[in-house]
């Protein structure tokens, strides 16, 4: 029963949460008091744990709700509720636009949608900076992380030298810069 | 190599490469679809992320469906999904087991606080790529720059500007008499 339940309140928050995977939070904080299967001092470390790791963030918070209650099977069951809104709904929209590809309105739409996600992209970029360079996110030059803008500058040339190596690479030298340098 | 086989390792591997959600995948999907497989061309990744924006679901879930989707049809979109998750499911399962507080040990502090500068340093590299692609011309570029200002100074839901570009394009083109 608890399964079927899970199943159903991650089907939910994939039908709901719209913008990706800290969209999630609000349902998950509702669904902690109406359950109880986790409690919200749990979501903080889960929402800490889930962006740090691997994955796309809002996967990470299911598989862990689902591992909290049942192991995991729970795990599965509980990704399975999440994606599964998104795959209908974005199936039905992928035939759609393949019928209507070539129609002015889709294409001009497109148009400036696009130069629209790339803003969205550059914002979220953007807001990653204060948490990354400065001490406690206070954009201040006490606080900036000298050791952090000197791996950036020796990535960002690496990167646009070597374009080619695969972003894993770079993730692995970074990790292994964050650990030596103790940043 | 089987192509349902393919997408799912290829999706799998995207989905353990991913560090921060959605966006950070971008880098990482331009070299793995774009790059090496060809299955999608980098105005159509754009198509995809900015519907991902404004259709419900996870960014990253619904990109690997739509690829999928593209590539192998209906089924072809299920098992990239199915992909793309797999990682998640195991290495959370593993810190769910074993770690009790895995955020307080300071050698992953430390090598997170690397890989996030990477990140950013990824991204836009990413960022860079596509607008090449999508900033056109002074439309385009007038879009770009108002979103850009317009998610700095107010707390607006992506959905919300996504459809304002979609209409305001529309508009553009009609006036145009495109």
């Amino acid at each position: 029963m608890e399964l079927i339940q899970l199943f159903f309140e991650f089907f939910k928050v994939g039908l709901f949460a719209i913008g990706g995977g800290l969209a999630t939070i609000p349902f998950l904080q509702e669904m902690s008091v109406n359950t109880g299967w986790f409690t919200l001092s749990q979501l903080a470390d889960m929402v800490a744990i889930s962006e740090s790791t691997p994955g796309p963030i809002g996967i990470n918070m299911a598989s862990y709700v689902g591992y909290l209650t049942s192991g995991l099977t729970g795990e599965i069951v509980a990704t399975l509720g999440i994606i599964t809104p998104s795959i209908i709904i974005i199936l039905s929209i992928a035939k759609f636009l393949k019928a209507f590809k070539n129609n002015t309105y889709v294409k001009s739409a497109f148009y400036s949608m696009r130069p629209a996600s790339s803003a969205l992209i550059a914002s979220a970029t953007i807001s990653l900076i204060p948490i990354v360079f400065f001490t406690k996110s206070m954009i201040n030059v006490d606080n900036l992380k000298i050791n952090c803008v000197v791996l950036f500058i020796v990535l960002f040339l690496l990167i646009k030298k070597y374009n080619k190596i695969h972003p894993a690479c770079f993730i692995l030298i970074a990790a292994i810069a964050g650990v030596v340098f103790q940043l | 190599m089987n192509k349902y086989l393919d997408l799912y390792l290829t999706f799998a591997r995207i989905g353990g490469l991913t560090f921060g959600g959605g966006y950070a995948m971008l880098p990482i999907l331009q070299k793995e679809v774009v790059d090496k497989k060809g299955w999608s061309s980098e105005s159509e990744l754009m198509d995809y992320y900015a519907i991902g924006q404004c259709t419900p679901g996870i960014i990253a879930v619904n990109t690997a469906t739509f690829v999928g989707e593209n590539t192998a049809g209906t089924m072809g979109g299920i098992i990239a999904t199915l992909g793309v998750v797999s990682p998640s499911i195991i290495i959370i399962g593993i810190i769910a087991a074993l770690v009790n507080n895995f955020m307080a040990i300071e050698l992953v502090q430390h090598a997170f606080n690397g890989i996030r500068v990477c990140v950013i340093v990824l991204m836009i590299n990413a960022v860079c790529k596509l607008s090449k692609t999508s900033i056109v011309d002074k439309f385009t570029l007038f879009i770009f720059i108002s979103i850009i200002i317009a998610t700095s100074i107010f707390d607006i839901s992506p959905m919300i500007l996504v459809f304002l570009a979609a209409i305001s394009g529309i508009i553009y083109s009609k006036a145009k008499g495109k």
